[in-house]
């Protein structure tokens, strides 16, 4: 099984070399300390930033310098600053690359909701809806199942949606899955994972081809 | 040159009214304009709708109009770090319309602009949409979505001339250049106000025609939500 830095350690392995990549808060800012040996990509956070760099030194840290968490951050040789429409016109125009987000729940047609509880979260959005609606690859990194050990891989989401028939891939803390037409392919296993506990673990419909392998981590 | 500038903050926001509609720049806490919310605090005028981001925190950006509940409306796309902010929308004394961030952006260029409306992918197929028109375009869904109407923009800018030449500074620029000219009066308060003729023109993030007021901000605290840093390493 998987813990959150696993989840995205496997996630980093499927970045290329040349990629402009989104990360969600939560796990997906992980992702940035796993680049793979030898590739150069770079980091958007939509509050106006391309080629964000890692946390400044103590003493260091500028207030006019954020990323999309609000957290102080530095940037890369490269950089660039942008306003708020041209942010969004790089991501609804399609030229981010990848983009790495957190979900409550992923149906089996790609249907993402990770925004909204109703009576009990109702932050907002964000720009979770702009980046669903829009980007060519969404990659999710969630755990398997909620705290109450109810399956996060649905028929039909529950939750109120972020976008409809848009997540591509999907890692959890057990697994590797593809989204398709006829429901969640499962690629690999995490380590020490069965398959019998990922079909239990998984409420929509699960595709199982042959003989799946073990992630390779490292 | 035609001469933008206002002596002070108060002069600056003279045509403010209660049941208002109006636009502030900033993502969270960075590049909001600190000196109009102070004044705006300080004038009491209520029954507000405030078109930002984010709506600040407990004490400090828009949560000091939500303390004395100066605000009747909010349009924001992510309001979760302010506690006084969900009493009074779970109250139901605020009313929240929650959009997505680039929605945001795009319907404040659309008032800059001239578009009425435009379309976007963003929501389509959530409750987002729901009651709105929606039309196919190359085989993808948008949503209508209409340019925002505002009596003011309040932005804030790093450096600024007397002409309301802006020019930003990094991620604080955000929201601010997008509601410049989006209202029917842009105020502008900048760290340095500077002679025309001081900023080259190359260098100009927004020009001045979209700035009908600007002046020389005072004291800016620039509160930083996350402070996040790393150690430096003995060598």
């Amino acid at each position: 099984m998987l813990d959150k830095n696993g989840i995205a350690k496997r996630i980093a392995k499927e970045l290329q070399d040349g990629y402009f990549v989104n990360l969600g808060i939560g796990i997906p800012t992980l992702v940035a300390n796993y680049i793979p040996q030898g590739i150069e990509v770079e980091f958007q956070s939509e509050n106006g930033v391309l080629g964000m760099g890692p946390f400044p030194f103590e003493g260091e840290e500028d207030a006019d310098i954020i990323n999309a968490g609000k957290q102080t951050i530095t940037t890369m040789p490269g950089a660039s600053f942008f306003d708020s429409a041209m942010s969004f016109g790089m991501i609804r125009g399609q030229h981010v690359d990848l983009t790495i987000l957190g979900a409550m729940e992923v149906s089996e047609n790609g249907d993402i909701a990770n925004w909204k509880i109703p009576g009990k979260m109702v932050k907002g959005m964000g720009g979770a809806m702009d980046l669903v609606a829009s980007a060519e690859n969404i990659i999710v990194a969630m755990m398997h199942t909620n705290k109450a050990g109810a399956s996060k891989l649905l028929k039909k989401c529950s939750l109120p949606l972020t976008g409809v028939n848009c997540v591509k891939k999907i890692v959890t803390n057990l697994a590797f899955l593809e989204v398709t037409d006829k429901g969640f392919k499962l690629l690999e296993r995490a380590p020490g994972v069965s398959v019998e506990e990922i079909k239990n673990a998984t409420e929509g419909n699960l595709i199982i081809e042959g003989d799946i392998p073990e992630m390779i981590l490292d | 040159m035609i001469r933008k500038t206002v002596p002070n903050v108060t002069e600056a926001l003279v045509g403010i009214k209660d049941d208002m509609t109006f636009m502030l720049g900033g993502f969270g806490l960075c590049g909001i304009p600190e000196n109009t919310i102070t004044e705006l605090v300080k004038s009491n005028i209520k029954g507000l709708t405030c078109i930002s981001n984010n709506a600040g925190v407990d004490d400090f950006g828009l949560g000091l109009l939500l303390q004395k509940k100066q605000i009747k409306k909010m349009i924001s796309s992510y309001v979760g770090e302010n506690d006084e902010f969900e009493r009074q929308m779970l109250s139901g004394e605020l009313d929240v319309e929650l959009i997505p961030q680039g929605t945001l952006a795009e319907r404040c260029r659309a008032a800059q602009g001239g578009f009425p409306a435009i379309y976007t992918p963003a929501g389509y197929g959530t409750e987002v949409a729901e009651g709105k028109e929606t039309r196919e375009f190359n085989g993808k869904m948008y949503v209508l979505e209409h340019a925002f109407k505002a009596d003011f923009a309040f932005v804030k800018a790093w450096k600024g001339d007397e002409a309301g030449n802006l020019i930003f500074k990094g991620t604080a620029r955000n929201f601010n250049p997008c509601m410049c000219g989006a209202a029917k009066i842009t105020v502008a308060e900048v760290e340095e106000l500077v002679p025309a003729g001081t900023l080259d023109p190359d260098h100009i993030h927004i020009p001045g025609i979209f700035v009908q007021r600007i002046f020389q901000g005072q004291d800016y605290e620039k509160r930083i939500e996350q402070r996040t840093v790393r150690k430096k390493e003995e060598v």
